[in-house]
């Protein structure tokens, strides 16, 4: 339903270039169309309507030195997206370290935000670059959230101050006041205390998050909220920033697909940086806020940055280091290899959901509508090697009649599927043998596959030439 | 008072709704989540209602938006009858498969919980910490275990002691991992090895966005959504998206939660909600 948010971005501007100048009324429709596609992305009713008329003001401060319609479209193309990563990055900044240890960071926000894991995760994001945190377990609410503190911390090898059983057993006041004691005594240099979930609107608990504050007096209490979050941030943000207050934003959840308006609303009504982006179910799946990254998915632009992200992720390094170096070593690669592979694809979803990550894969989509990708001939594929024995997949040439008669039984499918997969890998096998003789680079391993993990810094979005940003890049293209 | 109060008064009244009116209505319903969408289509709705019957007329219109599907449960009418409990991560599937079986169980019904959540850290003592409390058999597996064996186990349990209810929690995953889906997708059919799986409810967060409809989309292809459990009613949150999904994928509204404990969960009453939005 929001696939055709960009495509509809997109064409109100192509709308306005095909213009020779343009006219109030132009720049009205495109202003519903921005604000139509913002409510979408479920920011907040004011803030779309105090962002639309600073984009209109500065456009029209920009529109009246320029002539043509196609380069006034780009200028307003340029506000737009300018002026959202203002507002979501304008105060960027890292966690303020104390000059007195320990540095003492105070998470807060509703049940199911992701507070208990986000501890995790900042424990882990600090402790590799050399810090000492300790985790305080103060969420003494939930049914076995000290529990889960502590499992957290010992995969992370990050000491857990748990004094208290929990599931509504102690006083979270004291425990957090004791933890931060305990680590002054111990010298750790970084106190992350993980605080129960609570309502805006329930008076006792906020008051509590406030005695917390106030007896471990934080240098950071961080909001910890929900990409997924609906128009409530307004409510529940200004809740918090009245009852506790907090000092930055952690929006968690990332992964998912949800636009994030809420994270506009939060960062232009509280005038609180968002500082990190929780991305995964893995602890490491953190890492500080990027704005134009947040921006160009508010308005369904497509994401590289995330699509390069989510494949380093799925085509483990070490796999892909491997191969690399088995194919340069002259061996042969094998159906196993291709095996992993597959399964690497799988799990960064979709086709037509990467497709959506793509620049213009919005239109791209629609457009492929009826010649939908196959899907299901991965799963066979898979199917047809899962059914091999382990030296069948190493030597593809001891497959015989009676080998192949059970490999199809065994996956399901036609024994002609069989030979048309091991036909086809005998082919690409020998391809690569080619290509290697010829010596062209071990990176194309992996019979055309995204294999070997494109860093985020090859990705072309700073490329000068081209936008990484569909729109624009059409703007540019078509001039 | 409800969201289309006002509206009633003034146009029973001074049969008068200012343009301010009509603008305050807008900036309301969009702040219940409903959508830019369902919030347009409403509006027209109103501006098309005479003064004479108002109230009766929003009613239809709301009525109209909502789930044609019965809300009532799901029971296998034959022998054991398994809800499955699905949704994002932190919509509160936990609480909410709690909250069921305590239910289930005061009203004189045997039920055993299987705790298929073995991703997050500690999730199955915080179903078996619940268990305790509420006195209802959890049926676990290894940490980090396969799901769908540890819902196969359960089944096969509950079946052996011939319980009533088998309630299946899942755990949290995000709706556009397809490896994920893929693995819910199994819970369920391996489940049905022993037993056919009657209900699956999926909860939303009343505090979710627009997302909450690409959720319920999600989930319904993988393991067909039998109804919803909105939770997390008792914030300032309204959980409009709910009605949305209604209104486009209908799905009903089956169960709402309010709060941490676990009597406050009840059935949804679809016709109580819509006189709370009018008057």
């Amino acid at each position: 339903m929001f696939d055709s948010l960009s495509a509809r971005f997109t064409s109100a501007f192509s709308s306005l270039r095909s213009r020779g100048k343009i006219s109030a009324a132009d720049l009205d429709s495109t202003y519903a169309e921005i604000k139509q596609a913002l409510l979408e992305s479920d920011v907040a009713l004011e803030v779309v309507e105090a962002f639309i008329a600073e984009v209109s003001e500065k456009s029209n401060q920009a529109l009246s030195t320029i002539q043509s319609g196609s380069n006034q479209a780009n200028a307003i193309f340029d506000v737009v997206n300018s002026s959202l990563v203002e507002i979501l990055g304008g105060a960027a900044r890292r966690v303020r370290f104390s000059k007195n240890p320990p540095t003492v960071i105070m998470l807060a926000g509703l049940q199911g935000a992701g507070k208990t894991t986000l501890a995790g995760k900042l424990a882990k994001f600090y402790a590799d670059q050399g810090n000492t945190p300790l985790l305080v377990a103060a969420d003494l609410q939930r049914p076995n959230a000290v529990t889960q503190l502590q499992v957290v911390g010992e995969s992370i090898n990050v000491p857990v101050f748990a004094p208290e059983p929990g599931n509504g057993v102690g006083d979270p006041v004291k425990t957090a006041k004791a933890g931060v004691e305990f680590a002054k005594s111990k010298q750790y240099n970084m106190v992350i205390v993980d605080t129960a979930g609570r309502l805006g609107i329930d008076a006792d608990l906020m008051k509590e998050a406030s005695d917390i504050r106030d007896a471990v007096k934080p240098d950071e209490i961080l909001f910890v909220v929900d990409a997924m979050i609906g128009q409530d941030a307004v409510r529940t943000s200004q809740a918090f920033l009245n009852g506790v207050g907090f000092d930055g934003v952690v929006l968690t959840k990332l992964d998912g697909d949800a636009r994030g308006g809420a994270a506009l609303s939060i960062a232009s009504l509280t005038k609180r940086p968002i500082m990190f982006a929780s991305t995964g179910e893995k602890l490491s799946d953190f890492d500080i806020f990027y704005p134009e990254r947040m921006a160009s998915r508010i308005l369904g632009m497509g994401d590289v940055a995330t699509l390069a992200e989510q494949a380093k992720k799925a085509f483990d390094s070490d796999k892909s280091a491997k191969l690399e170096a088995k194919f340069a070593s002259g061996e042969d690669f094998t159906l196993e290899d291709f095996l992993d592979q597959l399964s690497a694809m799988s799990k960064m979803g979709s086709m037509s959901k990467l497709m959506g990550m793509l620049p213009g894969g919005g239109q791209m989509k629609q457009l492929t509508k009826g010649a939908n990708f196959d899907e299901s001939e991965i799963v066979r594929t898979k199917a047809i090697i899962q059914s091999m024995t382990p030296r069948e997949r190493q030597e593809p040439k001891v497959l015989n009649g009676s080998r192949r008669a059970r490999i199809a039984l065994g996956a399901g499918l036609k024994v002609s599927d069989v030979n048309n997969l091991v036909d086809r890998f005998s082919a690409a096998q020998k391809m690569m043998r080619q290509i290697r003789n010829g010596g062209v680079p071990a990176g194309m391993a992996g019979m055309g596959m995204p294999a070997m993990a494109p860093k985020p810094a090859n990705i072309p979005p700073k490329k000068k030439s081209k936008s990484g940003n569909p729109a624009k890049r059409a703007l540019e293209e078509s001039q | 008072m409800g969201l289309f109060s006002k509206f009633i008064a003034k146009i029973k009244g001074e049969n008068s709704f200012t343009p301010a009116d009509w603008q305050e209505l807008e900036s309301e319903l969009l702040a219940s989540d409903i959508g830019p969408t369902l919030t347009r289509s409403l509006l027209e709705s109103a501006r098309r209602v005479k003064s004479e019957n108002a109230q009766e007329a929003l009613k239809q219109t709301l009525t109209s938006h909502l789930s044609t599907q019965s809300r009532a449960s799901i029971a296998n009418p034959d022998g054991m009858t398994v809800v499955m409990v699905v949704g994002v991560n932190g919509t509160g599937k936990t609480t909410s498969v709690a909250k069921l079986a305590s239910r289930i169980k005061n009203s004189g019904s045997s039920v055993v919980v299987a705790a298929g959540d073995t991703f997050r850290a500690a999730a199955v003592e915080q179903l078996q910490t619940w268990g305790t409390r509420i006195n209802v058999t959890v049926v676990s597996g290894k940490p980090n275990g396969d799901p769908a064996s540890v819902a196969f186990d359960a089944a096969k349990r509950a079946a052996q002691s011939q319980a009533q209810f088998l309630i299946i929690d899942t755990a949290g995953r995000l709706h556009n991992k397809s490896d994920l889906m893929d693995e819910l997708e199994k819970v369920k059919r391996v489940v049905e090895k022993i037993s056919p799986v009657n209900e699956v409810l999926l909860t939303i967060d009343a505090t979710t966005g627009q997302n909450g409809m690409a959720q319920a989309k999600l989930f319904s292809e993988s393991v067909n959504v039998t109804g919803i459990i909105l939770t997390k009613l008792d914030g300032s949150a309204r959980g409009g998206i709910a009605l949305a999904i209604e209104n486009e994928l209908n799905i009903p509204i089956k169960w709402i939660g309010t709060g941490e404990s676990e009597s406050d969960f009840s059935a949804f009453d679809a016709g109580e909600y819509i006189e709370g939005l009018l008057t």
